[in-house]
């Protein structure tokens, strides 16, 4: 009878055991390598890096691996790792119009300084499956033209912003930023801190919220004012140093969303932004970030905020797919003691309705 | 400033800082209980042991401290920068740990009560005393006290505990209290009524 | 496994900071705890970290046990009562393995006990501390989902949309019929969530001489309830407050006076009462 609850440590040994010969799987099939996966399963990599606040490609790629492909399960991974390590400071804001642009795109105009710059991008394959990938074998290099590091790429939102058609973005805020990875997170959220969670948040949730924005739940009229990828400079002011240096580069996915206009009698109209980004290539996210980001700034822009993308609250507390993921999976530990109780209580209620039924049919029987 | 001249800190931070702490916890839990905190370092200037014990055990760089004048000493800022990295603030509102000396005049006043959502942004005041028990008796109430506590707190100022009830009427604002003498101390949470 | 265990060789531990958090987050929780050890049910926010555990399964409560234990400290680690079921046996081997601490089964012997969904039957005593996982720290939470206006409500004392909930239980079902986390008053003052607990201890709580600390992970809250606390549960006149009975008595050690868990013991149905508290059972026997 004590099977199901005794001998608990053996058991769990096992079960650890067990987990790891999964992820082997057939030992005649040669074990993946962490080179593989940020090579081959870069955008895997990409997305959990993003949703693990931690920028390391072989971190990220390990957490992977242990996961057997779980992202959700990686991105915690990486997460609770992130948590132990020491935290030196806040680098200085990302330039991203320093960026060295793998793809660049604007839907806005037709050109753009700096061009169009198509990239790498799944935008235009069809989506047939490709089965001379079942075999392996070599492919030919690519034809790619030599990156301009030299020039700035300014941004389109710069461009619109300084014809005053634009609203231009927040101001710089003096203070440090706050850390929702240190604190928690305190409602109303200021734009910064709604950004960190959404940045942060699952791709699918955000993804699905962006797209029931765009199906009327609280519809702003979004142009890709531009999307932008490649490499970054990474600066930090060392507090021995008291000025910038430049640490690294990283790359990142840039959205800027160019929304329906505000204004009003006495301000003249202006279209408005939502902002998304996210490490290595993630479009997807980005754009589904920037629509959100838009949505949420519903109140401080005016609007009626009646549909759930533009619900702060709801929002903010359910982006979190690691708070997500435990708190769904919970229902699996045991809940027998309170499932004890309910049925202390069910059972009680039943005989005091049966009871009352046996009493009426009594007193009618006595009629 | 060259640290070969500050008074050393916790010897095993990390060990030490959490025997403290519970040490801390304790007389937390049980308002009125003088705690003795063992090992507690001798600390700078006039600073109790206990005081510096507390402070080393919970301030950092993020619970700006407030001192009081008579502590406000070059080798005391130092030693608190050094091993704890609190900044050093010198508004009352801005600080969420403080160190008095008894006897002054209205202790609390100025010091962040906290608000009715937030209750828990109040500053904890780490009072110094010449002693925990040679002082008048009062009669100690409230959560943490099984029935009451009789305690004799010495060299408290005329008014404190005026002062006091005022503090704990605030409920659930208002700042909490710990009296430290030597290398003991005892606790006072906004929750404990004080008879008068 | 042995009752009782002493700690684990530190030598393995050094990848690990003492107790698994870092110093900086340690002094972060201490002084949530005793803000909230301050002000009695009442939940602190607190930056809450990952743990290598997931969300809902025990973070809070292993992060305020992170925050307080050390060398000297006995662990005693149970849920639903019982010290080897899967998350309990998770996380004592993880204290064991990252705070180099000792671990037993019995109430009696332990000073830290982290629990999900009981409380000890065998009464507790001063210097004990007892960590409670807590999944919803809010105890208005189902009746208003939104934490601005929960949190709102407790700084008013307004509490009549539970009083309401309770009353419409009553006029459906003749009586109050929440059965767990059966909310309960401290202090006078808040509304607080006893955790998932069955109701039936809740009267285990109200001026125990023991310290509760509750941890929510998820929801990055911690509160507590003093040594010699008032604890009330919410009732009404005309319907106290009253504890679940069985007619049965345990199967092991015939005790009348424990929580029982209830097991299906054969196709036909059968079924057997047994304690939820396998020490207190153990030690009857």
């Amino acid at each position: 009878m004590y099977v199901a609850v005794k001998g608990g440590e053996t058991a769990i040994a096992h079960s650890l055991d067990l987990v790891a010969d999964k992820r082997r799987g057939d030992r005649d099939i040669a074990e993946l390598s962490l080179e593989q996966i940020d090579q081959q399963l870069g955008l895997a990599v990409d997305r959990v890096m993003t949703e693990g606040s931690c920028y390391d490609r072989g971190l990220a790629a390990l957490a992977i691996k242990q996961a057997r492909g779980d992202l959700i399960e990686a991105i915690f991974l990486l997460r609770a790792y992130r948590t132990t390590l020491p935290r030196f400071g806040a680098s200085e804001p990302l330039d991203t119009s320093r960026m060295v642009a793998e793809r660049r795109i604007s839907s806005t105009f037709k050109d753009v300084p700096g061009g169009q710059v198509l990239g790498p991008t799944y935008d235009y394959t069809h989506r047939l499956l490709d089965f001379s990938l079942a075999a392996s074998g070599e492919r030919p290099d690519a034809a790619t033209a030599p990156a301009d590091t030299a020039s700035d790429l300014p941004r389109v939102g710069d461009i619109l912003q300084r014809d005053g058609l634009l609203e231009p973005p927040p101001a710089q805020k003096e203070a440090e930023a706050e850390d929702l990875t240190r604190q928690p997170l305190v409602l109303p959220a200021d734009r910064p801190l709604r950004l960190q969670n959404l940045a942060r948040g699952d791709e699918g949730f955000l993804l699905a919220l962006g797209y029931s924005t765009q199906r009327g739940y609280g519809n702003n009229h979004p142009f890709v004012g531009e999307i932008r990828y490649g490499h970054v400079p990474v600066s930090f002011v060392p507090e021995e140093l008291g000025f910038a240096i430049e640490i690294g580069e990283i790359e990142v996915t840039e959205c800027d969303m160019v929304n329906q206009f505000a204004g009003s009698h006495d301000v003249p109209p202006q279209f408005t932004r939502g902002y998304g980004l996210a490490f290595g290539h993630a479009e997807r996210k980005a754009m589904a970030m920037a629509l959100v980001d838009r949505a949420l700034r519903a109140e401080e822009l005016g609007e009626a905020a009646t549909s759930p993308a533009q619900d702060e609250e709801f929002v903010l507390s359910h982006s979190d797919n690691v708070e997500g993921s435990g708190f769904v999976q919970h229902l699996k530990l045991p809940h027998y003691v309170d499932f004890q109780s309910e049925l202390v209580v069910v059972r009680t209620l039943r005989a005091e309705v049966e009871k009352r039924r046996e009493q009426s049919f009594l007193s009618q029987a006595a009629e | 400033m060259t640290t070969s001249l500050l008074a050393p800190g916790l010897a095993d931070p990390s060990h030490d800082a959490q025997r403290l702490f519970r040490d801390v916890l304790d007389a937390f839990s049980h308002p009125g209980r003088i705690v003795e905190l063992r090992d507690a370092p001798a600390g700078p200037g006039t600073l109790s042991p206990a005081a510096v014990a507390f402070l080393l055990t919970l301030a950092d760089r993020e619970t700006p401290l407030w001192l009081e004048a008579g502590l406000d000493r070059q080798e005391v800022r130092d030693f608190l920068r050094f091993h704890a990295g609190a900044p050093i603030v010198y508004g009352r509102e801005a600080a969420t740990l403080a160190v008095i000396i008894a006897g002054g005049g209205d202790p609390f006043a100025g010091f962040p009560i906290g608000t009715d959502t937030y209750p828990d942004r109040a500053a904890t005041l780490v009072i110094e005393v010449p002693s925990l028990e040679a002082g008048p008796l009062r009669t100690w109430r409230g959560p943490g006290i099984d029935g009451e506590v009789r305690v004799a707190i010495d060299g408290l100022g005329n008014g404190f505990w005026k002062a006091w009830a005022a503090n704990h009427a605030l409920f659930p604002c208002g700042v909490d209290l710990v009296f430290t003498s030597g290398s003991r101390l005892l606790a006072l949470p906004r929750s404990v009524a004080v008879e008068i | 496994m042995p009752d009782t265990m002493p700690p684990a060789d530190a030598d393995q531990n050094g990848a690990y900071n003492y107790a698994y958090l870092d110093e900086q987050t340690k002094r972060m929780i201490r002084r949530a705890i005793l803000k909230a050890v301050a002000v009695p049910g009442y939940q602190v926010p607190f930056g809450g970290r990952e743990m290598p555990l997931p969300y809902g399964w025990g973070t809070g409560g292993i992060q305020v046990t992170a925050a307080i234990i050390g060398r000297d400290d006995t662990l005693k680690v149970i849920d639903q009562g019982a010290d080897d079921t899967t998350n309990a046996v998770s996380i004592r081997r993880f204290f064991a393995k990252v705070a180099e601490v000792a671990t037993t089964t019995h109430t009696a012997e332990a000073t830290i006990i982290q629990t999900r969904h009981r409380v000890p039957e065998t009464p507790l005593t001063d210097g004990q501390i007892l960590v409670f996982q807590v999944p919803i720290p809010e105890p208005l939470r189902m009746l208003e989902p939104r934490e601005t206006e929960t949190r709102t409500l407790h700084a008013l004392s307004e509490y009549g949309v539970m009083q309401v909930s309770l009353y419409e239980s009553i006029a459906r079902h003749g009586r109050i019929a929440k059965t767990y986390n059966y909310p309960v008053m401290v202090n006078g003052r808040y509304i607080m969530s006893p955790s998932p607990i069955p109701k039936f201890d809740n009267p285990k709580l109200d001026r125990s001489p023991a310290l509760q600390l509750y941890g929510a992970g998820r929801e990055k809250r911690i509160y507590a309830v003093p040594p010699h606390t008032q604890v009330k549960s919410l009732d009404f006149d005309d319907h106290p407050f009253e504890i679940e009975t069985w007619s049965e008595c345990c199967a092991l050690c015939g005790s009348t006076e424990s929580f029982l868990d209830e097991m299906i013991v054969d196709d036909a149905g059968k079924r057997l009462f047994v304690c939820s508290d396998t020490d207190y059972c153990e030690s009857r026997r």
